[in-house]
């Protein structure tokens, strides 16, 4: 399994301008493959352009990117995406499904543009759905599913392409504790799946779980300390 | 001018399609001086965002070369009885020195745009947009190409006057008379016949040794380019007298007409895919040795090949149909 | 290629839901588009459907018609040159036409009163147009007085209106026999309105028109492929020129459209944040907006265009009566025979779908460019 190293990333937004910032600063970390890593630090710090950088959702200003000895810093946008689906599963902080289709629809939208057999990918998201217990909701809108249940569709949807990498930003922000906790027992059976798993978060409910193999902190965009 | 529909469509979209293509151009030139993959800066980043957008245009632009190829020809056709002497399009495109090269620039910059077309789609496909430099280089001299078109069409409809007097195809693509389009009228049909099939036969033996081996790539380029004036003079020698069922009828715009069941158009259409397909190939292979393109540009030039094959063997097939069907024996 | 097939399904799949999630939005421009379409369509299916009305009509017009100029202006023409006529080698009937208009004060309008080549009735009697019935409230069988050249009123017995498949020409046509046109004009017996010439080969049509010019200096001769021409022009001018006008309508419609392709709305953005965020490149959005351009315009196209064939073709132009009536007093009531071509539609396409096209290219793009990371920290 590839592993995925960051050296020295420098990640800047309005770059010459006088509001510039430098997001990410000089920052050279490997995540390691079928392990479980958390990004720890406060707002600002800069985790999630870290998250975005490593799931090559965007583009370092300097600095280079490798999936085990492929480069992706360079790669232009087509290829960045083509990697990012095949190899990336994100969940987001607001969990950003698309409102007015249906949770199953939801699934399924990122493998769209592949291309393959529509039956064949209705019945994955089926069971997808089935798999994190709310097989019952698929044919709902998805603005109609409670908290939990639009976090168990995010992560189904992360999952319909079957990447090894799972991406997760602040997963928890919007969950209560029974709610946290049952997100944390679904990243231990990913676990057990053998994916990797790479996790933005200040809650300690999630940087003090069990499985968590390696926490990094973060502040200012630079690498405070690296606890296993 | 005449103040007619068709008219007012044809100018007014070709502005449109030239300042489309001289805005796609003014970036191409930016990427060209300004482009640098490894970077990651914002002004990169946006650059390659255009590329999208100039993609975007030239595919655009490709299609209506086309479209308004076959509808400036239909407008001809439709214009002649407003001209003396005019019984078909030939007639109106001959009321003054304009129509023709409008007609070979239409057509000229179909094929060109449709190379454009393929280069892009293979740089795109090279993780590092190996061809960039190249491609919009190409464009920068396509784009004056498409400017000149749209003048000189202007040019040409505004010298429209009904009352001026022009000929029919009858004395254009006659056999007597002087001019290049007589001799290529009065070209023993059997002699043509014979041309048409060996440059139809080597087309198709090309794509189908390069779509099996990968070798001669080049050749198959040379091969279909060739090919395009043989068909286009064939039609006018003996193809088109057959579809007419009169041995001196040798006008190539009349096939389009719906008293010949428009048949002109899958027998052009079939020519035009098959002559820019199978140019791709050859145009391809100077860059096959790119690293990042190594794996695409095979790839690529066997589907190019497999669709000229397809489109020639087409054509074949319908000008063999029309010469069995046809009451004429020549 | 079952990939490419399936892809395309499901990029128009969920172009079709997006659609439907905005309708208020894109019925908007559907209307405006569907408006656009529909006018330039009717003018050009009108204008076309006289254009071939009247090319049918000259048909069987005879190949030459001569008339006698003098001064510069027409005059009747002496009967001796029929003989003349008669002589040119190449030439198969020449026979002397007596027509002209007739104004009628009573109800103010204009009619066209003729000597047909064989009148079946007899002196008195007369068969008149259905505008001419309709206007003097004549059927079979009425009496319907004429007031000749001297003053006089000479009574004529209507024999029989003609159908109203003829409306077209024949709405405001009167025929008389060749002495009750004589006694109604005051035309002498030695002149005629003009004469007209049949003609064996069409193709010595000129040679026999320079030969009469040669023969008869006061004569001009007319062929029926000038009066077609004329005719031609006359009608692609006048659609050209209505086509210009709304020239000012395309231009607005492509404003319009710029604008709805612009203003994305902030869910808009959102939404195609989303899509790039889960794995979707530039060019598959690129290829989203596309469907959404082609769903749209195809739509538009083909209500646009039905609309305007029952327009013009079911209800005879009923939008355009106020334009046209307002030349005549006898506006006839016709149907137009439908026809349709691709040429036509082809034109309309160019007219309507490419600027439509062009207007939402670049914000297509714009929109198509959205950062998905700008997803990630919202």
């Amino acid at each position: 399994m590839m592993m995925l190293e960051l050296k020295n990333i420098r990640k800047v937004f309005n770059q010459g301008k006088s509001y510039e910032l430098v997001a990410v600063d000089e920052v050279t970390v490997s995540l390691e493959a079928k392990k479980i890593t958390v990004l720890k630090g406060p707002s600002g710090s800069g985790k999630t352009t870290l998250l975005s950088l490593a799931g090559c959702m965007a583009r370092p200003t300097s600095g280079r990117i490798f999936l085990g000895d492929r480069e992706l810093s360079s790669l232009p946008e087509r290829f960045l995406t083509e990697i990012r689906r095949t190899h990336f599963g994100f969940i987001f902080q607001q969990f950003n499904l698309v409102k007015g289709i249906s949770t199953l629809e939801n699934v399924m939208l990122p493998a769209y543009p592949l291309g393959g057999p529509h039956s064949a990918l209705k019945k994955h998201a089926h069971e997808l759905l089935e798999l994190f217990g709310i097989g019952g909701r698929a044919s709902s809108k998805a603005e109609w599913l409670s908290g939990g249940e639009a976090q168990r569709t995010a992560t189904a949807r992360a999952l319909i392409n079957d990447p090894p990498v799972i991406i997760a930003d602040e997963p928890t922000a919007h969950l209560d504790t029974k709610l946290s906790r049952e997100f944390m027992d679904i990243v231990g059976r990913l676990k057990e799946q053998q994916k990797t798993v790479i996790i933005a978060s200040h809650d300690p409910l999630v940087y003090e779980a069990a499985v968590i193999d390696r926490v990094i902190t973060m502040r200012d965009g630079k690498i405070e300390g690296l606890d296993v | 001018m005449i103040l007619h529909p068709a008219i007012i469509a044809l100018l007014v979209s070709s502005c449109m399609m030239s300042c489309l293509t001289l805005y796609a151009d003014y970036y191409g030139i930016l990427i060209i001086r300004r482009w640098d993959i490894g970077s990651g800066s914002g002004n990169q980043l946006e650059l390659e965002r255009r590329t999208y957008l100039i993609s975007t245009i030239l595919a655009y632009v490709f299609g209506f070369q086309l479209f308004s190829l076959f509808l400036f020809v239909y407008t001809a056709d439709s214009l002649c009885p407003l001209f003396t002497g005019a019984m078909c399009a030939v007639g109106t495109l001959q009321v003054n020195s304009y129509g023709f090269p409008v007609l070979l620039l239409k057509l000229a910059n179909f094929i060109l745009a449709g190379f454009w077309l393929i280069i892009n789609y293979a740089d795109n496909r090279g993780y590092d947009y190996p061809l960039i430099r190249i491609k919009y280089a190409y464009l920068a001299f396509l784009t004056p190409l498409i400017i000149a078109e749209a003048v000189l069409q202007t040019l040409y409809f505004l010298g429209l006057h009904p009352d001026i007097i022009t000929s029919c195809c009858g004395s254009l693509f006659s056999d007597s008379g002087s001019g290049i389009t007589s001799s290529l009228s009065s070209f023993p049909p059997s002699l043509m016949k014979i041309i048409l099939f060996v440059a139809m036969a080597t087309a198709l033996g090309a794509s189908v040794l390069f779509y099996r081996t990968g070798k001669g790539a080049y050749f198959h380029g040379f091969v279909s380019a060739v090919l395009l004036p043989v068909a286009l003079v064939s039609v006018i020698s003996f193809i088109g007298p057959y579809i007419y069922e009169l041995p001196m009828h040798h006008c190539p715009f009349c096939v389009l007409r719906k008293e010949y069941g428009y048949i002109g158009y899958p027998l052009y259409l079939t020519l035009l895919s098959g002559a820019v397909s199978g140019m791709g190939v050859g145009i391809l292979t100077p860059f096959k040795k790119r690293a990042s393109l190594v794996d695409v540009i095979p790839v690529l030039q066997k589907k190019l090949a497999f669709f000229s094959f397809v489109c020639y063997a087409l054509f074949a097939l319908i000008v063999l149909y029309r010469i069995l069907t046809s009451n004429l024996v020549l | 290629m079952h990939s490419w097939i399936e892809k395309q399904r499901n990029i128009i799949d969920f172009t079709l839901s997006s659609l439907s999630r905005r309708k208020g939005k894109n019925i908007a421009l559907l209307l405006v588009y569907t408006l656009l379409v529909f006018l330039l369509a009717s003018v050009m299916f009108f204008t076309h459907a006289l254009k071939r009305e009247a090319a049918l009509t000259l048909r069987d017009a005879p190949e030459i018609v001569v008339q006698r100029i003098s001064e510069g202006r027409y005059e009747p023409i002496p009967r001796k040159y029929i003989a003349v006529l008669n002589k040119i080698k190449g030439v198969t009937s020449v026979r002397g036409r007596l027509w002209g208009y007739y104004y009628d004060s009573v109800v103010g309008a204009n009619y066209t009163i003729m000597v047909p080549e064989n009148f079946p009735y007899k002196s008195g009697d007369i068969t008149i147009g259905s505008g001419v019935s309709r206007v003097r409230l004549a059927v079979k069988d009425d009496m319907i007085p004429l007031r000749a050249y001297d003053g006089i009123s000479i009574i004529f017995h209507v024999r029989d209106v003609f159908s109203s498949e003829s409306e077209l020409v024949a709405s405001d046509l009167l025929l008389v026999s060749e002495p009750d046109y004589r006694r109604l004009f005051g035309t002498s017996k030695d002149l005629f309105t003009d004469i007209t010439l049949k003609v064996r080969n069409a193709k010595e049509i000129p040679t026999i028109a320079e030969k009469i010019v040669l023969l008869l200096p006061d004569a001009r001769p007319i062929t029926k492929r000038e009066i077609l021409r004329t005719y031609e022009s006359i009608f692609d001018w006048r659609s050209g020129i209505i086509v210009a006008i709304l020239t000012g309508a395309v231009l607005a419609f492509i404003i319009v459209s710029w604008d709805k392709a612009s203003g994305l709305s902030a869910d808009e953005k959102k939404e195609i944040g989303i899509l790039k965020a889960v794995g979707w490149e530039t060019s598959d959005i690129l290829l989203m907006k596309f469907w959404e351009g082609a769903v749209i315009s195809l739509s538009s196209f083909l209500a646009g265009v039905l609309l305007a064939y029952v327009h013009v073709f079911f209800t005879s132009a009923i939008l355009f009566e106020p334009v046209l009536k307002g030349w005549s007093v006898l506006y006839p009531e016709f149907r137009l025979v439908p026809f349709i071509d691709p040429y036509q539609v082809s034109t309309l396409f160019f007219l309507t779908v490419v600027p439509y096209t062009v207007a939402t290219i670049i914000p297509s793009w714009h929109a198509a460019t959205i950062d998905p990371d700008s997803v990630m920290r919202s």
